[in-house]
């Protein structure tokens, strides 16, 4: 890990969506820091708000969810890599100079994410590739067409296309293919491609490996791996905690709208300290494949306290209230009744 | 081969030119967990149709419990078609979108004329062994996570109670505990009904926990 400032920090992020008859409380109060060379996984159960969060950052959320708190990204070091990969598009936010105050993406003018910001300093590799491919264009065209939007020149974008096709695991010759002639693995890996065409020195990357065989998802993940090694900074949402323990360096787990525990991948594996992430990794097939007992709370109807405490073995009266969590750095637990490793975490300054 | 099993013998299957399957062999026992790997494109989820009498073979044929079966879909008669059940990888593409996930898991019995009442209650006792409950019963697919929605479909799979569930790469998409609840519900509805499962999984891991054996189809 890099002890260099945050690409990304997220300060307070609460996002809630407003229903006729009821509030869904998608995120509430998420911290979370990501620096250049950092690959940080986002895990927990389906419904907990883990795809939200990258929608919010991107300003893809619909007209009916109300966000709050702050996501600042600095926007120097998008210049500083712009070389690196061929790519003009990652200083598009820095052309005011070096040392440019950072954006808050959840406070961005529309106009200025989507010419500056989405694709080009932040990219999206989405969970649905059928939903998010133009069906009216061959493989080829949507990328040729975003390196060219990207600055690279008419010749070198199709040899560049050719390139991405072999690096994502794609046979160049499916690139002429449409988006229904392909496999929803093929169309995945076409995503895939798209989102790091622009060479964005943040990426988002919403359940990538899904519908993907497990040598493909290997080879995606470790993808994503060799970007961060090259500086870029990668948030993995995913449900896939092997995934996870395979390329992240810090994993953040979130229950129930928010992160209950954000620690690196090595100690979270070996000993977590929320009695969540214990149970979530003890439902893992190498451990005792066993449930989480009882079942996650609505999110239209949490409870005041610790939204886990209901089927937590440790929960005590103190429970009743949300337990004090910041967790921007890795280490951090939210709970009254942390498991062991906590204890040697939280003396660790953050 | 005797004593109750589901079985492909020799099956061959095409697309078109394209050849997936080539005189295959898979035997499942009653009260036996199979599991089916190999890579992409190997053909498991056709083999699985096969078995599910959903596909025909190009040629030889699909064995229930010692009867050789001919045709497919409802050239099968009710009794021997309701005896394999399959859950497929994606429950949003296996799910009507207009139907509450307590119509989802009726829908076999309404098929096969069960009285209404007796079907009430038959969905009631299934959401509560996969873990439903009954404010979620009346929702629609869209208003319900996927891992929700699998459970439905393992209900509505259960339905009849088959002496064999066949599990395409079902538990792909849901997270750890999910997997593992599904996983429990589908042991004990084996173990109470002598049941063969046949487990198709990319994931190593899950094949060897499962499963009491192993079949790799590459």
């Amino acid at each position: 890990m890099t002890t260099t400032d945050p690409l990304l920090a997220v300060a307070g992020l609460t996002v809630r969506f407003r229903l006729p008859d009821a509030v869904v409380h998608a995120v509430t109060d998420l911290h979370l820091d990501i620096r250049p060379g950092e690959l940080v996984a986002v895990v927990g159960e389906s419904g907990c708000g883990k795809s939200v969060l990258a929608h919010a950052l991107l300003g893809l959320l619909p007209r009916n969810a109300t966000v709050t708190g702050r996501a600042l990204l600095r926007t120097d070091s998008a210049g500083s890599r712009s070389g690196s990969a061929g790519s003009r598009g990652g200083s598009a936010l820095a052309r005011g100079g070096d040392g440019a105050a950072p954006v808050d993406l959840l406070a961005c003018p529309p106009r200025q994410l989507a010419r500056q910001v989405r694709g080009r300093v932040v990219g999206l590799v989405p969970q649905s590739p059928a939903t998010s491919l133009t069906p009216v264009r061959t493989g080829r065209r949507l990328l040729v067409e975003t390196l060219r939007a990207h600055g690279h020149t008419g010749a070198d974008a199709p040899v560049a296309a050719d390139r991405l096709a072999v690096d994502v695991g794609l046979d160049p010759a499916d690139l002429d293919r449409y988006p229904h002639e392909l496999s929803g693995g093929m169309a995945q890996r076409l995503a895939t491609a798209l989102a790091l065409a622009p060479d964005p020195p943040l990426l988002l990357a919403d359940e990538p490996t899904t519908g993907l065989d497990r040598p493909l998802v290997d080879h995606t993940l470790d993808l994503l791996r060799r970007r961060c090694d090259a500086g870029a900074a990668v948030l993995l949402i995913t449900h896939d905690l092997a995934a996870a323990q395979r390329v992240a360096d810090t994993v953040a787990v979130m229950y129930a709208s928010r992160i209950v525990e954000h620690a690196p991948t090595e100690a979270l594996f070996e000993a977590p300290g929320h009695p969540y992430s214990a149970a979530l990794l003890d439902a893992l097939p190498q451990r005792a494949f066993r449930p989480v007992p009882g079942h996650p709370p609505m999110l239209t109807d949490l409870p005041a306290g610790c939204a886990f405490a209901a089927r937590c073995d440790r929960a005590t009266p103190a429970c009743r209230v949300q337990p004090a969590f910041t967790g921007i750095r890795a280490g951090q637990v939210a709970c009254h009744h942390p498991l062991e490793r906590a204890e040697l975490c939280a003396e660790v300054p953050a | 081969m005797t004593g109750r099993a589901l079985a492909a013998c020799q099956v061959s299957a095409s697309y078109g030119s394209q050849r997936v399957l080539d005189r295959v062999d898979l035997h499942i026992a009653a009260g036996e967990t199979v599991g089916l790997s190999g890579p992409s494109g190997s053909g498991k989820s056709t083999l699985a149709r096969l078995l599910a009498l959903l596909h025909r073979p190009d040629s030889g044929h699909v064995s229930l419990d010692g009867a050789a079966v001919t045709g497919t879909r409802h050239q099968v008669p009710v009794a021997m078609r309701t005896r394999v059940a399959i859950l497929f990888q994606s429950p949003r593409a296996a799910t009507d979108p207009r139907l509450t996930l307590a119509e989802i898991i009726a829908e076999p019995l309404r098929a096969t004329g069960t009285p209404a009442e007796q079907a009430r209650e038959r969905t009631a006792e299934l959401a509560d062994t996969v873990g439903l409950t009954t404010d979620l019963l009346t929702r629609r697919p869209h208003a319900v996570s996927d891992g929700q929605l699998q459970r439905a479909c393992l209900a509505r799979a259960l339905v009849h109670r088959p002496a064999y569930l066949l599990c395409d790469e079902a538990t792909a998409m849901l997270d750890a505990s999910t997997q593992a609840h599904v996983a429990a519900v589908i042991g004990e509805y084996q173990r109470r009904h002598s049941a063969g499962v046949l487990v198709i999984s990319h994931d190593a891991a899950l094949l060897a926990r499962w499963a009491d054996r192993v079949v790799d189809l590459s």
